[in-house]
């Protein structure tokens, strides 16, 4: 059995304590009216404020081309600004953008507050992916594991809630980051009329609704049927097939909901821009970090003499899914970018233009974090038995997932107006202290290893 | 080299790694091992140095890598510059999405094909050279081991009778 320690429960209520007061400085310091927001850019960014206004003497070509090159955007996405009015009214011009900027600034706690809340819920949800390909598979090795896995998963029901609260929250105009929840964009904005049968309020939180209540009834029943399985009497194996049969059931289920999950939370924030790949991109960055996570988890539990029969070869195997799903995600990320840069098409392309010209260094940092360090770190057979080189490359991928979450939400709710502040770090601790403390609590309830699994024997005699 | 070899034939894969075990505990020097199929942690048994071939593997994929390289921007932007994606920037670094695709598959060609080629090299083995392995039958459910015959030869014997052997034989080590 494992007991919580102390000192890493003291860390999580830390991290919690100091994520809450960033993320309540955040919000406190969200602007209320157009001119404090105009005020606030001012000061943050000095000469940069009248990029919309006039140019500034001192300003180069290439900044000058920069801003048209923005105001182009502007323009594509004038129609997904929180007001339908287009720039062509002049007269207004200057109001627009004041209320633009306001808009900007007030979503960006909220933004923040979003992409931790859906990160580390992402990494449960990964994981309880993962734990069910495992079962449907009939795998030998990971039966060692499974208990890890199944406190991770634990995070499913407070990190669900949570974005269940977000979402309505938004529903209901707390915040302004899903541009098609309002009335008065969409009266001005064919295209989203055009897609109001799907995007609208109502069957939006509905749709969310059924994907929770899905995962969280998998994540339930396979739970009790893996606890049932180890209290049942030797050769009975009744529970591992049940187990095996939810677990294909749910695969079917998860596949079809996860991609709907991430055109809802996610490409939604852009209701004009569409990818067809994009539920197998987040569904990548989701197993890349929850497979990081459950290795650094499992790592963590090793050093404190737990888990005394997982050895070098399993560690190696996660490794190895690291590795290779850092390549996968890396795959996806390049098709979805290039064709959408060879083909051109301005309603696709203002995607990856507001991210290159507005997060340079997040987008193509993350593919530095992603793929580049990670291929080159884990690529050799000695360094996947390392631990610390794991511990090493785990943190640097998970964080570089955050940021990968970061870019898909944030150029669609805050734009160009983004920064990492007290919202983002806090944010970023708050979960984090509460996915370590809810993960830790539930390793606590039972043993951490499934001694009734048919297949721990191969797992224990597992080499690679 | 001595002139004589000791073949102990198995007809099982586990029986022969426990027996390739004993062998070496009790000091005696393995020639060379035939089997139908890789068994699993032979080589470790054997006491055979590890592969060097991913090493190799790696220094092919970036000589692939920098070849890739060349060639597309000789071809693409040099020789006869190409308008690609409707944007004529005639610039390798601009264009670079576009190549990224040829650039991995010259990469994945280059890795693999002469690691192949390397291995072949590495194991003397090229085309309408002679089989070398003593028995037919380990290309299809049998597994020979030799033994080189040092010292007490009826104790190397009983040694490889009682770890499982079905045949044990005296050959001369035509090698020699």
């Amino acid at each position: 059995m494992y007991t919580f320690a102390q000192r890493l429960k003291i860390t999580a209520f830390a991290l919690m304590g100091l994520g809450f007061i960033g993320l309540a400085i955040g919000f406190a310091s969200a602007p209320s009216t157009v001119a404090e927001a105009q005020a606030m850019v001012a000061g943050a960014h000095g000469g940069h404020v009248d990029a919309h206004g006039s140019e500034h003497s001192s300003h180069d070509n290439h900044s000058s081309d920069t801003h048209k090159e923005k105001n182009h955007h502007d323009d594509a996405h004038a129609t997904t600004d929180t007001h339908g009015e287009h720039h062509a009214d002049e007269a207004h011009g200057e109001d627009h953008h004041g209320e633009h900027l306001l808009h900007q600034l007030q979503n960006k706690p909220w933004a923040a507050l979003y992409v931790a809340a859906f990160f580390f819920f992402m990494i449960a949800l990964g994981t309880l992916m993962f734990y069910a390909i495992q079962r449907a598979a009939q795998a030998g090795w990971p039966i060692l594991l499974f208990r890890v896995m199944e406190g991770i998963t634990a995070y499913l029901v407070p990190g669900s809630i949570i974005i269940y609260v977000f979402l309505v929250l938004t529903g209901l105009h707390a915040n302004h980051l899903f541009v098609w929840m309002d009335a008065e964009t969409v009266a001005h904005d064919e295209i989203i009329q055009g897609k109001v049968g799907y995007l609208n309020v109502p069957f939006f939180l509905i749709r969310a609704a059924i994907y929770l209540l899905g995962w969280n009834a998998y994540r339930y029943f396979s739970r009790k049927f893996s606890l049932a399985q180890d209290a049942a009497p030797a050769g009975d194996i009744s529970n591992h097939k049940k187990n095996f049969r939810i677990s294909a059931v749910f695969l079917v289920f998860f596949f079809v909901t996860e991609s709907m999950m991430s055109w809802d939370w996610i490409m939604s924030l852009d209701p004009h821009w569409f990818s067809t790949l994009f539920g197998w991109y987040v569904l990548a960055s989701m197993l890349v970090t929850s497979v990081t996570v459950i290795a650094l988890v499992s790592i963590y539990l090793k050093s404190k003499g737990y888990l005394p029969k997982v050895n070098d070869s399993h560690l190696h195997d996660l490794a190895k899914f690291m590795f290779g799903l850092s390549v996968f995600w890396t795959y996806l990320w390049f098709s979805q970018f290039m064709l959408i840069w060879y083909s051109n098409i301005p309603e696709e392309v203002t995607y990856f233009l507001t991210r290159i010209d507005d997060y340079n260094l997040p987008f193509f940092g993350m593919v530095v974090m992603n793929f580049v360090f990670p291929l080159l770190i884990l690529m050799s057979s000695d360094y996947k038995r390392s631990n610390w080189i794991i511990v090493m490359a785990g943190i640097i991928i998970v964080l570089g997932h955050y940021i990968d979450i970061f870019n898909m939400i944030m150029p669609a709710t805050v734009g160009g107006q983004w920064f990492i502040g007290w919202a983002e770090i806090g944010g970023f601790l708050f979960f984090a202290g509460l996915f370590i403390y809810v993960v830790f609590r539930a390793l606590t309830k039972v043993p951490l290893e499934a001694s009734g699994d048919p297949y721990v024997g191969e797992s224990e005699r597992f080499v690679y | 080299m001595s002139s004589k070899l000791v073949h102990a034939v198995y007809d099982d894969d586990d029986t022969l790694l426990h027996a390739v075990k004993d062998v070496k505990k009790a000091d005696y020097r393995i020639e060379e091992v035939f089997t139908p199929f890789p068994v699993h942690g032979l080589d470790h048994a054997m006491g055979l140095a590890g592969t060097r071939i991913a090493v190799m593997a790696f220094m092919y994929g970036i000589l692939g890598f920098a070849v890739a390289i060349t060639m597309i921007n000789y071809i693409m932007i040099e020789d006869w510059p190409q308008n690609i994606g409707g944007k004529p920037s005639f610039s390798f670094l601009e264009n670079l999405p576009a190549f990224v695709p040829v650039i991995f598959e010259m990469t994945v060609f280059f890795a693999a094909h002469l690691m192949v080629i390397t291995f072949y090299l590495r194991s003397r083995l090229w085309p309408f050279k002679k089989a070398e392995n003593p028995m037919p039958e380990t290309t299809d459910d049998k597994f020979l081991m030799q033994v080189a015959l040092e010292g007490d030869e009826k104790k190397l014997m009983s040694l490889l009778k009682k770890s499982g052997a079905i045949d044990v034989s005296i050959h001369e080590n035509d090698n020699a």
